[in-house]
């Protein structure tokens, strides 16, 4: 039996309560939507990046627990990061909430590990990293997690 | 007196643990649980008379094609329909309503008609006729609601114009539970001479139908909402509307005679059948109603409303809880939402609890943007529900709350 404390952790409750980087980013240079479809969440994100390198990320929306906390850990880690470290960083992130084995470092994020016991959270906890994707490659149409 | 744990014995589903704790299955408004009945029905087809329908010479399909006509019989009596021709077979009760929109649909709109629907159409009862209404030129009018979920009927009046071609209407909303006054709208809907299809996908398995007493010009439903097998439902027509209409799809069983130059199609309801159809699911369904109208559709009801009522009383003590759909008189569901945790989060925990229900937008999305709500926690009640797995639901409800505000 999966422990719901395995995924409401009390950090995951902090971030759902009081989302870190929640807001407009004025002068933001990235910029896409992400909408789950399964429980319609939708998620508004913003990126400044400059070299290379992502300066601010701030997200808005409305989503449950997960995908909120999921996404404010996510602009708290993407800070100060080179853009090319991203997609290992999400590779990663994705191994690790699908319970499958992983190398990246995850600090933070690895507080998002107990989704994997819950295969039906998974897409509440990509969606902000699908975005992110979205918004990195300037994809035009919002992104689903479908 | 009705006893629903005497009816439990016949799913044997409900016996089943989840996550360690006693099923709690509140999810019948996406699907109900399958009594023996059904499952032996289609077990039986397949152990003894297995065989395509119609053709065959051999016993075996003389036997399965009576069997297959013989659920087509037993639904028509279930719907009070008038002649057993009026019954079509389709997947269920979103291809029934595609049927109609695509056949009747495309022969009987052009550019400046209009098609009614309501605020409280689940995706089925409102894409099809996006489509059309694409597709010809046609407008698509919304009949709006109030905040309990009633449908505005003063409004309805004004909507519904020479210009109406059809009216597409829900009797149960899946999202709220309101039981809409569908007799008065086929009613005003026949007097600016609009046809009427009712959408009965939520309400067959809670509310006695009757088409010929409705007097709606099509009616539709899924099997598996109504504790038959899924990919089978029914669209039922009036006999001259459904004669008129062009064939759906082509194929087998839907012609008389077929040569490279000229095909002659077959009569009602063949003519909507191409193709083998669903012939196990048919029969499962025949055995669904034989089942219903043994328990009883009015013990049914009443049983549900006793759920129905003691979860609402029992909601409205939970502080933070909020009920999405008080129209009165409602039919089997309780929506609702709490503060400060997303319905989402609200199933999972339910779920660690062994208490299955609903939380989304349960296709309904327009519903869910006229509350300005992403989405829902959704119960719903059947035959097989029981006080005690109520007092389940709020428990767990209980621990939900305690885990996200303390």
């Amino acid at each position: 039996m999966s422990d719901l404390r395995d995924l409401y952790q009390e950090v995951i409750f902090d971030h759902n309560r009081h989302p870190r980087n929640f807001g407009p980013l004025p002068g933001a240079n990235r910029h896409a939507d992400g909408f789950n479809a399964l429980c319609g969440d939708k998620l508004s994100l913003n990126l400044k990046v400059e070299d290379g390198i992502i300066r601010e990320a701030r997200f808005e929306g409305s989503g449950c627990a997960i995908s909120t906390a999921s996404a404010s850990l996510m602009t708290e880690a993407l800070k100060g990061r080179r853009e090319a470290e991203v997609a290992e960083l999400f590779e990663g992130f994705h191994r690790m909430v699908k319970g499958e084995p992983y190398t990246v470092e995850m600090g933070k994020l690895a507080v998002l590990a107990g989704v994997s016991e819950f295969p039906a959270r998974v897409k509440c906890a990509t969606l902000a990293w699908h975005t992110l994707n979205a918004a990195l490659h300037q994809a035009d149409q919002p992104v689903s997690t479908e | 007196m009705f006893d629903p744990h005497l009816w439990r014995r016949q799913f044997p589903i409900l016996e089943r643990k989840v996550h360690g704790k006693p099923l709690v299955y509140l999810d019948n408004a996406a699907t109900t649980q399958k009594p023996l009945a059904v499952l032996d029905a289609e077990r039986y087809y397949f152990e003894h008379f297995n065989a395509n329908i119609h053709r065959g010479v051999h016993a075996l399909s003389q036997e399965a094609s009576e069997a297959f006509e013989g659920a087509r019989e037993k639904i028509r009596a279930f719907l009070g329909a008038a002649h057993v021709e009026e019954i079509i077979f389709t997947r269920g009760a979103t291809e029934a309503i595609n049927l109609v929109a695509q056949t009747w649909g495309r022969t009987h709109l052009e550019a400046g008609d209009e098609i009614l629907i309501s605020a409280m159409e689940h995706h089925a009862n409102i894409v099809p006729w996006q489509m059309l209404c694409e597709a010809t030129g046609a407008r698509l009018k919304v009949i709006p609601m109030d905040e309990r979920g009633v449908l505005l009927m003063d409004q309805a009046d004004h909507l519904l114009t020479e210009r109406t071609r059809l009216v597409g209407i829900t009797l149960v909303s899946n999202a709220l539970g309101t039981v809409n006054p569908v007799a008065e709208i086929i009613r005003k809907a026949h007097a600016v001479g609009a046809r009427v299809l009712v959408d009965g996908a939520q309400a067959v398995a809670h509310v006695a139908v009757n088409v010929a007493a409705l007097g709606c010009d099509f009616f539709v439903f899924s099997g598996h909402k109504l504790y038959g097998p899924t990919g089978i439902g029914v669209l039922y027509g009036k006999k001259d509307l459904l004669t008129a209409m062009p064939p759906y799809q082509g194929g087998g069983d839907m012609i008389l005679q077929v040569t490279f130059e000229k095909t002659t199609y077959n009569q009602i309801p063949y003519k909507f059948e191409a193709g083998t159809p669903h012939i196990s699911g048919a029969i499962g369904l025949g055995a669904a109603i034989d089942f219903v109208r043994s328990v009883g559709l009015e013990n049914i009801a009443a049983h549900e409303d006793r759920l129905l009522q003691e979860a609402t009383e029992r909601a409205q003590r939970v502080k933070g809880l909020r009920i999405i759909g008080t129209a009165p008189g409602k039919a089997s569901i309780l929506s609702f939402v709490l503060e400060g945790i997303h319905p989402h989060d609200i199933g999972t925990i339910l779920d660690n609890e062994g208490v299955a229900i609903r939380s989304g937008h349960h296709c309904a999305m327009p519903v869910m943007d006229f509350f300005s709500l992403p989405a829902t926690a959704r119960a719903s009640f059947a035959l097989y529900n029981t006080l005690e797995e109520v007092e389940r639901l709020f428990q767990a409800i209980e621990r939900v709350q305690k885990l996200f505000l303390s």
